[in-house]
């Protein structure tokens, strides 16, 4: 790895890697497409926080079974991420019109749900609202690998992924400020929630460049426009079907976070009004640790990273069914699972990023993803079965056993060709 | 476009859309100012002692929903002029209910960061006895027939994308040893004579019948049951299907309930049924429109219940036994209980 490393580094004859000057490991453009994550985030996670209680107490409805239509969201959130990815490939990289459109569209839905206000309404205002992140996920995923050159992209996504997670933890900050100050304004929450979403989109338009120039060694030949064949295509390839296969199969074997939180609670006895703090543990660990763990995968390889995270996801399943209970134990089964998102999040696509040529950036990084999508959310189906055929503990325990030899089958399956040079790529 | 240009105009979105978004928030704080002035052709509320301790002539507690300073404070009428003027008690609660001197009372509290939800125990004075953390938003309470059981279920929501997975979690007390159940969902489930497991068990609703009796609505599986709920002995037992916030009658016999009804619109899907524990047989009331809400038995023959209003909700009755028609009892209230 080593090797790879220096020998990219000697090829791309780069003003911003003389000595005594600091190399932009990070480009303006990913701190632009972080700037609009983080904006968006806050945007979205403002709806997520205040959606409970405008339903129950806003609305007065009952909101069971509102779920309901998350299996077919999850479905059509999947062609629509790998649509989303192929579109953008097409007509000479249209990276930014296809996220611009994910995040107009989501921005459009913040002010129809000043409208909504009924269930099946409220659900369909918050399916076109995945939409448009199912859409802009895997263009994004792109631009900031063609914006990055390859040996710093681990560091890249995990800044932008940070940045992300920062967005996260702001959004129920403001919305509960704005609940405050207007003593139940919902219908205000949304109007910010909207505001904000605007603000988001105009930075991407402003500040993102149109077209992406691949940063690295190699330019590249005007690229054609790949057919929906090349996009599916991608997968002849070696480097990419391993990476698919690798991602689906360890998200076969990762317990969706609710669950995870449920047997956290019932497994440590936690107390009912510390159970809504789980997730924020988890996002602040994910928060600290992306980039960090970014750069390291820059340096040692980001497969390895990708499969240690998750031996600590595993690590974290044993500390749940182990004895040791209470809140340190919660504590550390959370720093687990925020190192997990931390190693592997960011890092896959990283990772993808270095097995797909830059024309195809858009369909590679939704291929991986959608594989991994599905395969949790296949987890999340058998589990539920599972759970109800022995109990939660053996559903983890089992899943647990299936996660380790996952992962030892992944890290054989990724051992001959640990990360290529950049060059072979790209060529 | 230069660096100047759209640095211009991102500075003059940024007005723009703050401005937006100033007026939003100032629009809703005016009109919730308003929610403190006290509304025109309201009711007469005034300040006053309210007690849960049986007295001769009974009373209806609701929580207050009129225009004015008592607005969500627990007040209390005469059952027999439920029109008439409201005396307030000064405590505030989103969820209520009273028996036999013990209240329930589930409150928010306004913290910076999020706001968090505590079921308070209250004796007859309506002072705090006990506190209880909950874990998210309140939606029922009940207390037992000789106030020693307390129950609440609130509405939880996971905090994924959207947020979007909502469940419910039940606690049930025991005032005389403040032991508590947190989470009924860890009670055996009995379903069908075979114990049943599942991830996605929710429980809501519970309606005491004595000090160990109840029951409740289990969801699993996208279909809920009625279960009849054992304290000592920590099981659940299905007994029947559709059955959603059952409320048992004061006799014993009867449970008044939101039934799922076929062909209703799916943002209105029920109405509001009675189930015959001996003979099972299911008999719908008069009331003909959507019912969110745990019925309350006024008598063994009266149901009490709260539909959307002008203030957000008011009270409607309407007999058991499916003759009659439904009757507006009180605007602007909602939680009702009887006491005496």
């Amino acid at each position: 790895m080593y090797l790879a490393d220096s020998r990219s580094t000697k090829a791309a004859v780069a003003p911003d890697t003389r000595p005594g000057r600091r190399p932009a490991a990070v480009p303006g453009t990913v701190l632009a497409l972080g700037a609009v994550s983080l904006i968006t985030d806050v945007s979205s996670e403002m709806v997520t926080a205040v959606l409970p209680l405008y339903v129950v107490a806003g609305l007065g409805l009952s909101p069971l079974g509102f779920g309901l239509l998350d299996g077919i969201n999850n479905g059509v959130g999947a062609l629509v991420r790998l649509a989303g990815g192929h579109l953008a490939d097409r007509g000479g990289r249209r990276h930014k019109v296809v996220a611009g459109l994910g995040y107009g569209l989501s921005a459009l839905c913040k002010p129809l749900l000043l409208l909504a206000h009924t269930l099946p309404v409220l659900s369909g205002v918050l399916a076109v609202d995945r939409t448009g992140k199912g859409l802009r996920t895997a263009p994004r995923d792109a631009m900031i690998s063609l914006a990055t050159r390859p040996e710093h992209r681990g560091r890249a996504f995990g800044v932008h992924r940070a940045m992300d997670t920062t967005g996260a933890l702001l959004g129920p900050l403001v919305a509960f400020a704005v609940l405050r100050a207007t003593v139940d304004g919902y219908d205000a929450v949304f109007a910010v929630s909207g505001c904000v979403a605007v603000l988001g989109v105009l930075v991407l338009v402003l500040f993102v460049p149109r077209r992406i120039e691949p940063a690295g060694a190699v330019q590249l030949p005007e690229p054609d426009r790949p057919a929906l064949r090349d996009s599916l295509g991608l997968l002849r390839r070696p480097e990419l079907r391993r990476l698919t296969v690798c991602a689906a199969l360890l998200g076969l074997t990762t317990v969706s976070d609710s669950f995870l939180y449920l047997l956290l609670q019932r497994e440590g006895d936690l107390r009912a009004d510390l159970f809504p703090l789980l997730p924020l543990g988890t996002a602040a660990f994910f928060l600290l640790l992306a980039v960090p763990l970014g750069a390291l995968a820059d340096r040692v390889s980001r497969r390895r990273l990708f499969l240690a995270g998750h031996g600590v996801l595993l690590l974290g399943y044993g500390l749940v069914l182990s004895p040791w209970h209470g809140i340190p134990a919660v504590v550390a089964v959370l720093v687990l699972h925020g190192t997990f998102y931390a190693a592997t999040d960011g890092v896959l696509a990283a990772a993808t990023a270095g097995a797909v040529p830059a024309q195809h950036q858009g369909a590679g990084q939704a291929l991986v993803g959608t594989g991994q999508a599905m395969a949790r959310f296949t987890c999340s189906l058998a589990f539920g079965a599972a759970w109800s055929l022995w109990d939660g503990r053996t559903a983890l325990a089992v899943t647990a056993a299936a996660l380790a030899v996952s992962a030892l089958a992944a890290s054989f399956v990724l051992r001959p060709a640990d990360e290529a040079s950049p060059a072979e790529v790209s060529a | 476009m230069t660096r100047t240009t759209r640095l211009v105009i991102l500075l003059v979105a940024v007005l723009l859309l703050g401005g937006v978004g100033t007026g939003a928030v100032l629009y809703a704080a005016h009109r919730s100012g308003m929610r403190d002035q006290q509304q025109a052709n309201g009711p007469t509320v005034r300040t006053g002692t309210v007690s849960l301790r049986p007295t001769a002539d009974r009373r209806l507690l609701v929580r207050n929903l009129a225009w004015g300073p008592h607005r969500d404070e627990i007040a209390t009428v005469p059952a027999d002029d439920p029109q008439g003027p409201r005396t307030a008690s000064g405590v505030k609660c989103l969820r209520f209910h009273a028996a036999a001197g013990t209240g329930i009372c589930l409150q928010a509290v306004h913290g910076t960061l999020r706001d968090t939800y505590r079921a308070v125990v209250l004796d007859s004075h309506l002072h705090e006895l006990h506190r209880f953390p909950a874990a998210g938003i309140p939606t029922r309470a009940r207390v037992s027939p000789s106030g020693h059981l307390v129950a609440w279920t609130v509405f939880v929501s996971g905090d994924s994308y959207a947020g979007t997975n909502f469940s419910t979690r039940t606690a049930i007390v025991d005032t005389r040893t403040w032991k508590i159940d947190d989470n009924l969902e860890t009670f055996r489930v009995i379903k069908d004579g075979r114990t049943y497991r599942a991830a996605d068990t929710n429980i809501w609703g519970v309606t005491f019948a004595d000090d160990t009796r109840f029951y409740a609505t289990l969801a699993t599986g996208g279909k809920t049951y009625l279960v009849r709920g054992d304290v000592g002995a920590r099981t659940l037992t299905t007994l029947h299907r559709n059955v959603e916030c059952p409320s048992l009658s004061p006799d014993g016999t009867r449970i008044a309930y939101k039934k799922r009804v076929k062909g209703a619109s799916p943002d209105a899907p029920w109405r509001l049924y009675v189930l015959n524990l001996h003979t099972m047989k299911e008999t719908a009331t008069a009331e003909h429109r959507n019912i969110d809400d745990q019925a309350l038995w006024a008598d063994n023959s009266t149901l009490v219940y709260a539909l959307p209003g002008d203030y957000g909700s008011d009270l409607w009755t309407v007999p058991a036994d499916g003759t009659g028609t439904d009757r507006r009892l009180m605007t602007s209230a909602v939680a009702p209980a009887y006491l005496g």
